[in-house]
């Protein structure tokens, strides 16, 4: 078990480290910081001394060793903006965006994973149809339309709620709705699925053949294994709690790390762009060994595999 | 003596397509009842239906009775009690019949508690008395073990042991040792006759394996296209086949001992149900067919002592082939 | 005599294995130290539960695994290099044939086409020649052409294995190597795919490797029958010989154990434990923990091969013969 995670947690930082080089490299190739934040008329000499303030007047290769030196000692860079610190700026903001993806959370487990059992349960029905046509519906419109949609009625037409802004809790309503009917439509369907696959098992038909009522069939032999799998999806969810609100909080104008980083990527705001998405693949890394955890304690074939090494 | 379950024209159809034609079978009480014929006869099928354990869409039809109360179409509380209790079942897959995250004792802790009302230390007693009974070493250790720590052999045990559980007085065993290989099978039947003998229960054992159900068996069912073709008592059967599909299926077995013969392979395949042809199923694919075998399909006529064919021209010479 | 068709010379194949995802690396020893020989037009059966390694011997007599030691000659010749053009020339004529055909075949092609591929890539004769060879193919495992135009998903399960056997003998083969091929097949099917087989057998002179569990179908198909246990052969003869006087105490329970119509199972040998597991193979004789005649010496030494008598080699301290020759030789 030990060397399960010490094997895991070596696969995280090498993620981490290629998701840096892979930031590095473009926010590099894609255009001079020094141009796009001083300005195309600013004097020579300006921006010469705005490279060496921020060590671009070094080789590529030196900036990227800095740039790693400088990440293992905590040291995150400052804004090339306003030169604060970028942690500072991106943990500012991460509140804001928890506001809407936490509560969007809840909307998708407790929304997605009943309707996809129910829909399993009640195959073929009007309810299975009719919650199967509203979960493709969920995830093929972009949550952009899907957005822009839900601000046209409610916003526009009847008036009931704020088309965007950061005011009072009902300006969360609609960036929620967004994320969380999104994200249901996608729990749902995998949930059904996986409840489908898990009901044609064999020991389900022993189960019954054992006098076990119905729903605790469901209950004690089916939801126990149909979890494995939904853990999976559930654990890509957690993990995008603090950037997958990017299209949402720009439609919604909320102040939130996503709004953030489509400002610093615009602005090449190296450091804050550079700190976002380290901060991004460490909770999709950190959600991956809890999804990795979880397996464990749900599958007691990968249980002992594990701790075989 | 009134019969323990009576099974009276047990229809069954998916989709629409019939698979079970109007099965006629009594099952006595202690009595051991093979039924063999090839995929898609049926076998399975009749006793799924008879328990309620077919898919929502399967149309059943017809009369299911245990010690004279019906089942088809009773209550789920009522199937519940009856099931595991009265009629338990084991299963071909013996590595996918256990729920793979659940420990052995929960999985027999459960039926315990279910029919035997035995919660706590109690069933924990008791399901290491039924592990040891089936033959499971060092089962106070392995109680808490899951499913996939188990050989083939030893999960069938398991299984037996669940069935066992409820003290039921029929056992259906459905393909029980179909996965397992050739010595760990005679330990699986033996062990099953071992514990029919000792607590006196009926027992149903579907099989393909002519071999099997003659060894284990007081009478056979032979199924063709989901219908009963021949019945008759195992050893009769096996050394007078009379319905020439009996005949085909027993001269295609391949002999272990004596001289070498060319084997009777059937021609033809095993027809499909959406498809059947009008009158005896297996005429198609009969030597002895003539055109009135096409006319209608043929009743299971009872005949002399415990037998019935439902065959319009039976072979009732007997056949030098059976005799090995 | 003659040079047999094939000759393996104490082959041996040991797979890493890992106990679990992350587990330490283990060694399984699945084939150890086999060696036989078959002459040209005989069938050899080879009779095994699963874990004897009876499949890797299969595939590596055919080349399509390596031997780690020991070797197999095909015609005198050692079995060329895999991918090597003397290799793509033997394997020509040599064909396998599997337990799922459904497997072997490809889905979206019409059954013809994939029974004139070998032909296709071996370049054997013109387009004329090879639709007469596919129609001839088809008509020798008792199919038509209106077979050969549809998808396998159209076909039962006696005629797709008929098509994979069509499709291996297009190459016109001299030997075949089947590892379970009726095994998945109905009874009366597999009856008619035996029959076919032998009757192929008698009329192209094949030399077979027929693999299987079922004892009945290896006596029926072969001349000569080995029983393997733990990837050694423990038993080897005539095939109706060994089944009606099986030496071997595992030979004798398996015969014992396979189910006769109008037999009863009193008298029948069965044996205690689980099947043999290769990644713990037991000490000296592999079968000594389930064997009801073992001795002390069983569970330190090795039985060798030897002849107790002329037709027949059991590796077995405790047969006549077998353990005085062991002695001699150690």
């Amino acid at each position: 078990m030990l060397r399960f995670f010490a094997i895991r947690f070596a696969r995280a930082l090498l993620t981490i480290a290629l998701v840096v080089t892979f930031a590095f490299i473009v926010l590099r190739l894609s255009g001079d910081p020094a141009l796009m934040i001083m300005g195309p008329e600013a004097p020579p000499e300006v921006i010469e001394a705005f490279r060496k303030a921020w060590g671009l007047d070094h080789p590529i290769w030196v900036q990227y060793l800095d740039y790693f030196k400088a990440i293992g000692q905590g040291e995150l860079g400052r804004s090339m903006r306003d030169g604060r610190p970028a942690i500072q700026l991106v943990i500012e903001r991460i509140p804001a965006t928890l506001a809407l993806t936490i509560p969007a959370f809840l909307v998708k487990v407790l929304l997605g994973i009943p309707a996809g059992i129910y829909a399993a349960l009640h195959r073929g029905s009007a309810i299975d149809r009719a919650v199967m046509i509203t979960a493709v519906a969920g995830f093929t419109v972009p949550s952009f339309v899907l957005a822009l949609l839900l601000v046209l009625i409610f916003a526009v037409q009847l008036g009931w709620l704020p088309s965007g802004g950061q005011d009072s809790w009902r300006h969360a309503i609609l960036p929620i709705a967004t994320l969380g009917f999104g994200g249901a439509a996608v729990l749902a369907r995998f949930t059904r699925s996986a409840m489908l696959e898990i009901l044609g098992q064999p020991y389900i038909r022993t189960a019954s053949a054992k006098g076990v009522p119905w729903r605790r069939v469901i209950t004690d032999h089916a939801l126990p294994n149909a979890a494995i799998p939904t853990v999976t999806i559930l654990g890509f969810m957690v993990g995008s709690l603090i950037a997958g609100a990017v299209v949402v909080e720009s439609v919604f104008s909320w102040p939130g790390v996503g709004r953030l980083l489509v400002v610093a990527v615009a602005n090449r705001d190296l450091a804050v762009v550079q700190c976002i998405l380290l901060l991004v693949a460490m909770t999709m890394v950190t959600s991956n060994l809890i999804v990795d955890f979880l397996y464990g304690l749900l599958d007691p074939r990968l249980r002992s595999k594990g701790a075989a090494a | 003596m009134a019969p323990l379950v009576r099974i009276s024209g047990l229809k069954v159809a998916f989709d629409g397509t019939p698979v079970l034609h109007g099965i006629d079978l009594d099952i006595g009480k202690g009595e051991a009842v093979g039924l063999v014929g090839e995929s898609g006869s049926g076998k399975s099928v009749t006793w799924l239906a008879a328990l309620g354990l077919l898919p929502a869409k399967a149309k059943v039809a017809g009369s299911v009775q245990l010690d004279g109360r019906e089942l088809l179409g009773a209550p789920g509380a009522v199937l519940d009690q009856v099931r595991g209790r009265r009629i338990a079942m084991i299963f071909q897959d013996p590595a996918s019949a256990l729920n793979p995250v659940l420990t052995i004792r929960r999985q027999l802790c459960e039926s315990l508690a279910l029919h035997r009302a035995l919660h706590g230390e109690a069933a924990r007693i008791e399901a290491l008395r039924l592990l040891d009974l089936v033959g499971i070493p060092d089962a106070a250790r392995r109680l808490s073990a899951y499913p996939h720590e188990f050989s083939g052999g030893q999960v069938q045990r398991i299984m037996i042991a669940m069935a066992l559980a409820g003290q039921p007085d029929l056992l259906i065993a459905d393909e029980p040792t179909t996965a397992l290989d050739a010595t760990i099978q005679a330990q699986i039947l033996d062990l099953l006759s071992a514990v029919r003998r000792e607590f006196n229960m009926a027992m149903v054992l579907i099989s393909h394996d002519l071999g099997v159900v003659a060894e284990n068996c007081d009478r056979v069912c032979v199924m063709y296209a989901g219908r009963i073709v021949e019945r008759a008592p195992a050893t009769r059967l096996f050394d007078d086949p009379w319905h020439p599909y009996a005949q085909g299926l027993i001269g295609a077995l391949p002999p272990l001992d004596g001289a070498r013969r060319r084997l009777q392979a059937i021609p033809g395949t095993v027809p499909d149900p959406r498809t059947l042809p009008s009158g005896c199923a297996f005429a198609p694919r009969c030597h002895h067919a003539g055109d009135d075998c096409h006319a209608g399909v043929p009743p299971l006529a009872p005949s002399e002592q415990e037998r019935a064919v439902a065959c319009l021209r039976p072979q009732r010479l007997p056949v030098e082939l059976a005799a090995e | 005599m003659t040079t047999p068709q094939v000759e393996v010379q104490a082959i041996s194949r040991t797979y890493r294995m890992r106990s679990g995802l992350f587990g330490r690396p283990i060694s399984v020893r699945a084939v150890d130290n086999l060696s036989f020989s078959i002459q040209k037009g005989e069938t050899l059966g080879i009779v095994g539960e699963s874990g004897s390694g009876k499949s890797t011997t299969g595939r590596m007599v055919l080349g399509l695994e390596p031997p780690d030691q020991g070797s197999v000659h095909f015609d005198g010749a050692p079995i060329a290099a895999p991918g090597t053009a003397a290799w793509c020339a033997q394997r020509a004529r040599m064909q396998m044939i599997f337990q799922d055909p459904l497997g072997a075949l490809d889905r979206r092609l019409a059954v013809a086409a994939q029974i004139r591929e070998p032909l296709d890539i071996h370049n054997i004769g013109t387009k004329a020649e090879r639709d007469a060879r596919v129609h001839e193919l088809l008509r020798s495992v008792d199919l038509n052409d209106s077979h050969g135009a549809r998808y396998p998903g159209a076909l039962s399960g006696g005629q797709r294995q008929r098509i994979v056997l069509a499709r291996a003998l297009a190459t016109k083969p001299d030997f075949l190597v089947c590892d379970e091929p009726v095994s998945a097949l109905d009874v009366s099917i597999q009856a008619q795919v035996v029959n076919l087989l032998i009757d192929l057998q008698a009329r192209l002179g094949l030399t077979m490797l027929f693999i299987s569990h079922d004892l009945r179908v290896i006596r029926q198909i072969s001349s000569k029958v080995a029983v393997m246990y733990l990837g050694r052969i423990v038993e080897f003869g005539d095939a109706d010989d060994l089944f009606a006087r099986p030496q071997h105490p595992y030979t004798q329970a398996l015969v014992s154990a396979s189910p006769a119509p109008g037999r009863r199972s009193s008298n029948r040998i069965v044996l205690t434990g689980d099947p043999p597991n290769p990644a713990a193979r037991p000490s000296g004789c592999a079968f000594h923990p389930r064997c009801r005649h073992a001795t002390a010496r069983c569970a330190v030494e090795v039985p060798q091969l030897t002849a107790p008598d002329p037709q027949r080699q059991v590796a077995c301290h405790l047969v006549a013969g077998a353990s005085s020759q062991a002695q001699d030789a150690a």
